[in-house]
């Protein structure tokens, strides 16, 4: 057993073991954090697989930002547990046996046919290559159109998260941008005839 | 004994079925179901890494990228509606989201 096999049922071992503890923590924080965990030793499990860019990428933005935002929401709302978990171990032998029967399915089916394709048949990459550039080449190429449609999703994804949490205050000067841009120049002019003084009537007065 | 692709794929499949079961036993608490579905979400990333890598093609790599952007989108749209409801509910709890119930 070499040291790429050894490392990978450590880390796949972690990854199994936070993930049941994501399902089965009492507080919803303690799954955040084993989720953290399981992010974590997943990008560990990517590196062996020589996916640097993807696992760097896993940790910075799903660990640093998708993750703390959970940990933000979650901390923010007053959760009350004992009611969220009425029916939870009831729910048990059915849901076992159905993750036990798809991890049996998919491993019959994966084991009989992939296991024989060993780590040394993965073709070598050549001297020098980056993975991160690869990836780059790639995605400013071939995978240019996707990539702008990706940003797009992000974009409307952002637009929509604060549409909704959006919350006007009462106590605080609100100018309506609608209003203000329809008001022509006649909701605020008046035009009032009247008589013209002349410069007699005024000067008679002290 | 050695690594195979056979190894990362099934513990892709681990992963999946600890997501269902993550739902199925939390079905009452919208956040856990939420990570559950993250769970799923990492199990196929998984998988489209570990065919990347054995076939040596880094358009599967390319494709955890959208995923990964598509997921994070998910997440914060999922958590910006949650705390809406919470705001108007005061609970999340999925038993009291009736009101569009005939």
């Amino acid at each position: 057993m070499d040291a790429q096999t050894i490392l990978f049922y450590i880390f796949a071992l972690i990854t199994v073991f936070a993930a049941l503890r994501v399902v089965t923590a009492r507080s919803a924080v303690h799954a955040v954090l084993h989720l953290v965990l399981t992010f974590f030793s997943a990008a560990c499990i990517w590196m062996l697989m020589k996916a640097e860019f993807l696992s760097i990428v896993l940790v910075l933005v799903y660990v640093g930002a998708v993750m703390v935002l959970f940990l933000f929401v979650v901390m923010m709302l007053d959760l009350k547990i004992d009611a969220a978990r009425q029916g939870f171990w009831g729910n048990l032998p059915v849901a076992a046996l159905v993750g036990v029967v798809i991890v049996l399915e998919l491993a019959a089916v994966i084991v009989h046919s992939f296991s024989g394709v060993k780590g040394s048949d993965a073709p070598r990459m050549p001297e020098g290559f980056s993975n991160t550039e690869a990836l780059g080449q790639l995605i400013y190429t071939e995978f240019l159109y996707p990539f702008e449609i990706a940003g797009v999703i992000l974009l409307i994804a952002m637009i929509a998260a604060i549409a909704l949490t959006l919350r006007k205050r009462k106590d605080t000067r609100y100018n309506n941008p609608s209003v203000a841009v329809h008001t022509k120049a006649a909701d605020r002019l008046k035009m009032i005839k009247m008589p013209s003084v002349t410069s007699s009537d005024t000067t008679d007065k002290p | 004994m050695t690594l195979t692709l056979a190894h990362y794929l099934v513990l892709g499949a681990i992963l999946f079925a600890i997501g269902v079961l993550g739902i199925f036993m939390n079905r009452r608490n919208v956040i856990i179901v939420l990570m559950a579905i993250e769970l799923m979400l990492l199990a196929v990333n998984m998988n489209f890494v570990a065919f990347s890598h054995f076939l040596g093609d880094a358009a599967g790599q390319i494709f955890v990228f959208f995923i990964l952007t598509v997921a994070a989108a998910e997440a914060a749209i999922g958590l910006a509606i949650l705390v809406t409801l919470f705001r108007n509910l005061e609970s999340i709890e999925i038993g009291e989201l009736e009101s569009l119930k005939g």
